[in-house]
């Protein structure tokens, strides 16, 4: 069973198979081998897990939406390094960029550079935002203190805990890069990383607007 | 290519904990989701006929019981706390753990790549961890049961600020954080089954099966997917802010000023109960529709087997199925017309919710069309069918004074919700499951189940269903409310209790009669009739192509070519009145 995954996930990467009688295709269609289907098992796998997240983010944005017009919501002041962090995120969603243009190129070594830095990039986020946390903490500002203060603190830390879950896909893609598993006709871990990169990039920007909402 | 091949035939040498525990193979991870919902729903069904027993002789003295359960029991009578943790555990296993669990994770797992033409998921590992995910999620509602203070108090749809504050009552603080956890583990567990779901569906149909030539079972297992992935994550997100609101000291969902047990709660300040209930049943009405979709498909395809006819307008079956799946996520304001909530979007809410009504009724006019002038082959899985209509139309038709908020006034929290919910969402997704269970058996195990015991299974559980909850409408219309512990406690129900006797008494024969299912099930794994043939119903399906059980990999050598879609029975001037999936198009057949 392995061998069979493996082959499927090459599809449409590699060489098109070769035709056999009976079909090996998949994706349905009117009987032409492959290819009916636009995206990836993989692509479209990423996506679903995303439209999860993002209906997870949209539950809590609705949460705060509503609770921001009971007369019993207070403002806290936003820590400063969030802006700092912002940028931090943002570059490293650049860094991402090149890296993937890198492979494209078939600059292997560079792609490897790159795709190191933005993780470094985003554990300097995570430090950032915990910082970001002991700042508000310095100033009084806990978990339970107003309803924006606790908003404050579950949207950024979900958030954090999937940024996490991106620097494990990173990592696990810089480990094939590093032992040469990606190459410039087949990288497809290094482009899904990339959009849930993104997606968790665009995600915090979302919710920095939303906490500036106010 | 050809070596995948190879690999395929020299591969089944996987030692029995690889091949039948840590598999990742989709056929076993469906019978494990399926006998672990049945575990669940023989916990599940023993708490309900606890409930009944306190509802029918609310205050009669047992001296057994309080042995066995002295906490419970104490002094021989049930105490009201634990009634209530019996609605909760009650509600909660059987939505989640038994119906989400059997018909999305069981059969789903079992049919998606068989009916598609797939050898696995796309997932395969994936899948195996969603299990896994399950089965602790399992253990950790189950566990709830015996730990201090006992099972939470607040019902399975967990109302704050009730569910928000530990201190609320006996069963709400370790129990409660049991249960918030267990949603969390099955929601992820959900979100892992149904990627793969949506997935395999989509990108590994075989050749030739274009989505209109997908088994309606298959697509309302695409459809529920969907619906489990949009609705799911609000649910965790509710959970989650929930979780904080008890641990973490924040006040989501706790209003400022309350006062419990005649204490003040001063370290509280400023939320809203109400956004609970909207976070929850924006949720909650998809999800009784991640229950009875995969039911409807399942249903539609069974009778269509069995009446040798094709299913009654295919389309409109896709596209009703569709339709109320967008609707559902526009109706949830009809749980909470007496919540506070404004007039006017209850209003609103109404025109909704009886909206579904259209597509529902389409369905059921299709399937009234299948039935219709078929020669029906009267087997177990087709009586089953037959009986989901039935149920499904009703249970669904009382949705309709439900749905009118202005009748809904006088009706909501009665008897009369529990007769309606329990026939639309749960006794007619749980009779098309039995009906899928006796139909896929000789597929699954490549034993058949015990023919005659399926029939007076039937027929005991199908007269049981109706004798225990049609009563419920007319308790209801009297007054008698939803969660009530001692209906004699108030002289206008007096005069009712015995239909609560009569109640309870068919529900016992009900629950026994399952007894006879249970037995005939795991009876038939190991000593049912051999299956020589491959397809003992003269299906048309890709599943009915391969042998019983199907080997690794589900097809030989080449994944098959579907021709067809998949209803052509009685298709005039054939020798044979089916014609399989895989058969060419010959002149005359439909596309």
């Amino acid at each position: 069973m392995p061998v069979i995954t493996q082959e499927k996930r090459t599809r449409g990467i590699s060489p098109p198979p070769p035709v056999l009688p009976g079909g090996d295709g998949g994706d349905g269609g009117a009987g032409d081998l492959g290819g009916s289907f636009p995206i990836s098992k993989g692509q479209l796998g990423l996506w679903i897990l995303l439209t999860a997240i993002i209906m997870l983010f949209a539950g809590l944005s609705s949460a705060y939406i509503v609770l921001r017009g009971l007369p019993t919501w207070q403002n806290i002041a936003l820590p400063s390094l969030l802006w700092p962090n912002t940028a931090v995120l943002i570059l490293s969603s650049f860094t991402f960029e090149l890296s993937k243009g890198a492979v494209r190129k078939n600059q292997l070594q560079a792609m490897k550079a790159w795709l190191a830095l933005s993780g470094m990039l985003g554990l300097i986020f995570i430090a950032g935002q915990l910082a970001a946390w002991r700042q508000l903490v310095h100033a009084g500002v806990y978990l339970p203190s107003t309803l924006q203060s606790s908003f404050f603190y579950v949207l950024t830390g979900l958030h954090g805990l999937h940024l996490l879950g991106g620097i494990a896909g990173l990592s696990f893609v810089l480990f094939k890069a590093l032992r040469n598993r990606l190459t410039v006709s087949n990288h497809e871990p290094l482009k899904l990383c990339a959009t849930y990169w993104h997606v968790m990039d665009a995600l915090w920007v979302y919710l920095v607007l939303l906490l500036l909402l106010s | 290519m050809h070596e995948t091949h190879t690999a395929e035939h020299a591969h089944p040498q996987l030692g029995f904990w690889r091949k039948y525990v840590f598999s990742t193979d989709h056929k076993i991870i469906g019978i494990q989701y399926m006998i672990t919902a049945m575990a669940m729903a023989v916990v599940g069904g023993t708490l309900s006929m606890l409930m009944r027993y306190q509802l029918a002789w609310p205050s009669m003295l047992s001296p057994t019981m309080a042995k066995i359960m002295p906490d419970a029991f104490a002094g021989g009578v049930m105490k009201p706390e634990y009634y209530i943790s019996l609605v909760t555990m009650h509600g909660t296993i059987m939505v989640f753990f038994l119906f989400t669990a059997v018909l999305t994770g069981g059969f789903g797992n079992f049919l998606i790549p068989l009916q598609v033409g797939a050898r696995d998921m796309a997932f395969p590992f994936l899948n195996a961890l969603s299990y896994w995910v399950f089965l602790l999620s399992c253990i950790v509602i189950f566990s709830a049961l015996f730990v201090e203070g006992g099972a939470p108090l607040g019902g399975w749809t967990a109302y704050a600020p009730l569910n928000a504050i530990p201190a609320a009552g006996p069963g709400q603080g370790t129990g409660m954080t049991l249960w918030i956890t267990a949603i969390a583990l099955f929601s992820v567990s959900g979100l892992m089954g149904g990627l793969n779901y949506i997935t395999t569906i989509l990108t590994l149909r075989t050749k030739g099966m274009s989505m209109m030539r997908l088994p309606l079972t298959q697509w309302s297992l695409l459809v529920t997917s969907v619906l489990g992935l949009l609705a799911f994550p609000v649910l965790l997100a509710a959970g989650i802010l929930l979780l904080f609101d008890r641990v973490g000291g924040t006040s989501f969902f706790v209003p400022a000023g309350i006062i419990m047990n005649q204490v003040p709660l001063t370290d509280h300040s400023g939320g809203h109960p109400l956004l609970w209930q909207h976070l929850f049943w924006f949720f909650g009405h998809p999800e009784v529709y991640i229950v009875i979709l995969p039911a409807m498909g399942m249903a539609s395809d069974i009778l269509s087997t069995f009446c040798r006819k094709p299913i009654f307008s295919y389309r409109m079956m896709v596209y009703s199925m569709v339709a109320i799946a967008a609707l559902s996520f526009i109706v949830w304001g009809h749980h909470m017309f007496v919540s506070g909530m404004n007039p006017f979007l209850g209003s609103v809410f109404t025109l909704t919710t009886l909206l579904i009504a259209v597509p529902s009724a389409i369905k059921t006019f299709n399937w009234i069309g299948t039935v219709w002038g078929a020669r029906i082959r009267f087997t177990v899985p087709a009586l089953f069918a037959i009986a989901f209509v039935s149920l499904f139309v009703s249970g669904g038709i009382s949705g309709i004074f439900l749905g009118t908020s202005a009748a809904d006034i006088q009706l909501q929290d009665t008897y009369f919700v529990v007769a309606h919910f329990h026939l639309v969402m749960a006794i007619a997704p749980l009779f098309a499951a039995f009906g899928g269970v006796y139909y896929w058996f000789p597929k699954i195990f490549g034993r058949s189940m015990n023919m005659t015991l399926g029939k007076i299974h039937f027929w005991v559980s199908f007269i049981g269903v109706y004798s225990v909850f049609f009563p419920m409408h007319i308790l209801g219309i009297g007054g008698q409310m939803r969660r009530i512990y001692d209906p004699t406690q108030y002289d206008f129900l007096k005069p009712q209790q015995p239909l609560n006797e009569f109640i309870t008494v068919a529900a016992f024969i009900l629950g026994a009669a399952q007894l006879i299912f249970l037995f005939n099930f795991y009876w038939s794994i190991f000593l049912g009739k051999r299956m020589t043939e491959r397809n003992p119903w003269h299906a048309t399906t890709l599943e009915w192509t391969v042998p019983s059980p199907p080997g690794h990999g589900n097809f030989g050598d080449e994944l098959p070519t579907v021709h067809r879609w998949p209803f052509d029975y009685s298709v005039p001037g054939e020798k044979e009145d089916f014609i399989p999936q895989t058969v060419p198009a010959t002149v005359g057949a439909k596309p």
